[in-house]
């Protein structure tokens, strides 16, 4: 403050700072404690949009919907990265500035601290009692079996450095002293908590650059292998390699699920979901059994498998107008509500001589509504139906264009089955058939499995993050619990410094000192005292 | 898994009630000790101007100090490190209001264990759970504080606090005893949960503190300007630095719990969803907190941001903290939706 002011008062004589200085004025501002409150919160402020705003990486399908809600909106949100706060130019240069600034803060601290180890602890001050705490004891005379004043020193010496003090006695001179300090530690815990949270960033950006993730639905008795190929959708990191997928493999076997029977108020809420899997960690490897829960992965080679999602594959047979059989096996109903109404989309691609598509839904426990809907009133399969509505024509797969495949476009195809058709639309209990109009072909309803939905992710930088996290944790905790003190105890004649001939009598002073927040300084030198007085009891209480 | 004693989980709800009401209750009563402040204020001068009397008759020493309205000065009513002094005890209202509010942080704990018996789990599972193991953190937190140290200015806030949070639970988030779904279903529930709840509970009680300080700051603004003190019963409150030191402490403690907090649930999200950092809203607003809190603990240390800044910076981050569990529990998507309403 003070220079501030000084160069402000004599800013007509100030010379140009030139490139180099004002680098360096730059950089002390940067590296400032100001500045770096003021970075802080910035931060806290630039991380809120992300909070408000669907984010890419966090659902790229809220990010589509909100674009196409909201046009004109969108579009300016997008061009200042709202929907990519994280990883936007913005948000990453207040939180680099801020790492700056850090290393910034914590270099020049270190070095000073590096010092301070090897330095001795300060000089005694001349008048003790000038320091926040302190107080005075007599000291008996030598004539009463009282110490000499160098032993008295050197004894209060060993006293403090029993609790912990770095200590140098003084035993010489008219006021002989001891020196003390302790709390190193209190820096330590403080540059290594800073220097962990580099540590932390420097970690993420590894997983970031390293590692994949990769998603894919498996029906029981369906098996994959961990290759590209195998996955419904995989973001590599920005250095990925295809060489980092290990070929391992996951085999589901089964899949339960176990719904509350007992509450009111919560019945037919899940309470378990247990997938029994099958894996070899490498082709033609020994197969191991184990069990896939929700909060507990499949760790495999190098991987985690995660449970994150669930439902019915009703098992279909679809046979064209041929006759032929055009499609078979399990189709992924992907669940709408608690009770497991599951969307279902059938596209047959080889049904001839038209294109067949089917829409609908999967009703678990299929129930009549009042309204003539069926609906499903459990999610357990006991009366298990589908309801569809069927289509024919060109489904606009041959182009080879990718398509959603839980979407069908009805733009193209005809409409064969529907409620509001004469033909209605298409009502399949468990094992039934039905015959399309026109001879188009037929579909039936031969059996029901579950599909479990899997996240394979692999991130190399996640145990250096947890080592760093925990160093960090550790570090904040020593360096805000830790008390940095220094304290001095010094023997003096009461009349003055010993050695003057004056007959006064001799008493110990002692003074503490605070070096940042230490609410217990008053009991330390309570504890102190006390250990003093047992040393040499008899001695006066007397405060100065 | 263990069955669901609905029987013992309606016991559990009528105990909350019980509770809230016991702390409406003392409530009243630490709002009566500071309403009646002034003659309480009066009684404590006496007691202690006699008692200087006596010293005086006895000693002969120097006249004690007395401040410009001739009363003695206020640090006398009120010890700076908020220790119990001789005359503590001359305050009826806040003696009744203490044994009430045991009584409530009895019938809670009551509540809150029978509860977790009916459950037969940890009972922090949903927003109702949390809400009322947060409160009685609080109110525990607080009445065990009391034992050590006289905090009993703070009582009116802490009541207020604990009773609206109870109220908040039964009335805007019932939620019947149930299994948890399988999500929560870790060990990191109790040890995530529980330091996130201990931790918002020692927030709440800065929070409290710094309200006071800056309530306080301004009077005492007001008085050294010549003002008139319209505020008295704030003599009944420590300073604003005792109160800002105070504060402090107990924020660092909370940081590092909340840091912890963030920490484990990094370590479950790992083991759930398959990340341990995902800018999931509840992740950011905890990220938020934390930083927030961490511009706090340098405010301390930043030149001109100690006092009233320092203390709005815990208000904010308090602030964020309510936002973090009302709010984006209920009106934003994201992972952490177990709100159970």
């Amino acid at each position: 403050m003070v220079k501030k002011n000084a160069v402000k008062s004599a800013d007509v004589a100030v010379p140009a700072l030139g490139p180099l200085g004002m680098l360096r004025w730059a950089w002390t501002q940067l590296t400032s404690m100001r500045t770096a409150l003021f970075l802080l919160l910035l931060l806290a402020v630039a991380a809120v949009p992300g909070s408000l705003f669907p984010q890419r990486a966090v659902n790229p399908e809220q990010v589509t919907q909100y674009l196409a809600n909201n046009p004109g909106l969108g579009e300016w949100l997008d061009r200042f990265q709202l929907f990519d706060v994280y990883s936007s130019a913005w948000f990453s240069a207040v939180y680099l500035l801020l790492f700056i600034s850090l290393i910034g803060c914590v270099i020049p601290r270190a070095r000073k601290h590096a010092k301070a180890l090897r330095t001795p602890p300060p000089r005694t001050p001349t008048r003790l009692s000038r320091l926040p705490v302190h107080g005075a004891l007599a000291l008996p005379a030598e004539d009463d079996g009282g110490p000499s004043a160098a032993a008295a020193v050197q004894r209060a010496a060993e006293l403090l450095k029993k609790r912990g003090y770095r200590v140098e006695a003084r035993p010489d001179g008219p006021a002989p002293s001891v020196g003390a300090e302790r709390g190193y530690l209190r820096e330590i815990g403080n540059l290594v908590f800073h220097v962990s949270l580099i540590g932390v960033l420097g970690s993420v950006a590894i997983g970031g650059m390293f590692g994949y993730s990769g998603q894919r639905l498996l029906v029981e008795g369906e098996s994959f292998v961990n290759t590209l190929v195998s996955y419904d959708s995989f973001s590599p990191g920005t250095n990925f390699s295809e060489d980092s997928l290990v070929p391992f493999s996951i085999g589901l076997d089964k899949f339960e699920v176990e719904f509350d029977r007992e509450s009111t108020t919560h019945f037919g809420q899940p309470i378990d979901f247990t997938a029994s899997v099958t894996t070899t960690d490498k082709p033609g490897a020994e197969a191991h059994r184990t069990e896939l829960k929700v909060n507990h992965p499949v760790r495999i080679g190098g991987a985690a498998v995660y449970l994150v999602g669930n439902g019915y594959a009703p098992v279909v047979t679809v046979r064209d107008g041929n006759g032929d059989v055009a499609f078979q096996g399990p189709v992924v109903g992907v669940p709408q509500d608690g009770a497991y109404t599951s969307l279902v989309v059938i596209k047959v691609p080889d049904a001839r001589p038209d294109q067949l598509g089917f829409v609908g839904f999967f009703l678990p426990t299929a129930v009549m509504g009042e309204d003539g809907v069926s609906f499903s009133a459990d999610p357990s399969a006991t009366i298990p139906q589908l309801n569809l509505n069927s289509y024919y024509g060109d489904l606009g797969l041959d182009a080879g264009d990718p398509q959603n495949v839980y979407v069908l476009d009805p733009s193209t195809l005809t409409e064969l089955n529907n409620r509001n058709l004469d033909a209605g639309g298409i009502v399949l209990d468990a094992g039934e058939s039905y015959d399309l109009p026109e001879g188009k072909g037929s579909i039936s309803f031969d059996g029901l499995k579950r599909y479990v939905a899997l996240d394979v992710r692999h991130d190399p930088g996640k145990a250096p993050v947890a080592v760093f996290a925990a160093l960090a944790l550790l570090g904040l905790g020593v360096s805000l619990f830790v008390p940095r003190r220094r304290a001095w105890i010094k023997v003096v004649e009461a009349g003055g410094p010993v050695g003057t001939g004056d007959a006064g009598g001799r008493i110990i002073e002692y003074g503490l000192l605070a070096r940042g927040e230490d609410p217990r300084l008053v009991a330390e030198a309570a504890e102190l005292r006390t250990l003093l007085e047992r040393e040499w009891p008899g001695m006066v209480r007397e405060r100065v | 898994m263990p069955s669901i004693n609905e029987q013992l989980g309606a016991y559990s709800d009528l105990f909350m009630l019980l509770a809230a009401f016991a702390y409406a209750v003392g409530f009243i009563a630490f709002a009566w000790d500071l309403a009646k402040s002034n003659s309480t204020i009066r009684e404590l001068e006496a007691g202690l101007l006699e008692a200087e009397a006596r010293q005086l008759a006895t000693v002969g020493g120097p006249a004690p100090v007395k401040n410009a309205g001739g009363s003695v000065a206020a640090g006398a009513l009120v010890s700076e490190s908020m220790d119990y002094v001789a005359d503590s005890g001359r305050r009826k209202a806040a003696k009744v209001a203490v044994s009430v509010a045991w009584i409530g942080v009895a019938i809670h704990a009551a509540a809150v264990v029978s509860r977790a018996i009916a459950a037969a789990r940890v009972p922090w599972g949903n927003m109702y759970e949390f809400l009322t193991t947060g409160a009685f953190i609080v109110a525990a937190v607080f009445m065990v504080a009391l034992i050590r140290k006289d905090l009993r200015f703070m009582g009116t806030f802490v009541m207020l606090l604990v009773t609206i949070m109870l109220c908040a639970a039964t009335m805007g988030f019932p939620t019947p005893v149930a299994h948890l779904v399988p999500a929560l279903q870790s060990p990191w529930l109790v040890i995530h949960v529980s330091i996130a709840v201990l931790a918002s509970s020692l927030f709440t009680i800065t929070f409290a503190m710094s309200v006071l300080q800056l309530v306080q700051d301004g009077r005492q603004k007001r008085l050294a300007a010549g003002g008139q003190d319209k505020l008295a019963f704030m003599r009944l409150v420590p300073s604003a630095v005792a109160l800002e030191n105070a504060a402090y402490r107990v924020n660092t403690v909370a940081f590092v719990m909340w840091t912890f907090t963030v920490m484990a649930g990094a370590v479950w999200a790992e083991a759930a969803w398959g990340r341990y950092w995902g800018w999931d809203t509840k992740e950011v607003w905890s990220f938020v907190i934390w930083v927030v809190y961490a511009g706090y603990l340098h405010a301390r240390a930043t030149r001109g941001w100690t006092g009233a800044r320092s203390a709005w910076l815990c208000i904010i981050g308090y602030l964020c903290i309510i936002f973090n569990f009302t709010v984006v529990n209920l009106y934003f998507n994201g992972l952490h939706s177990y709100a159970g309403v």
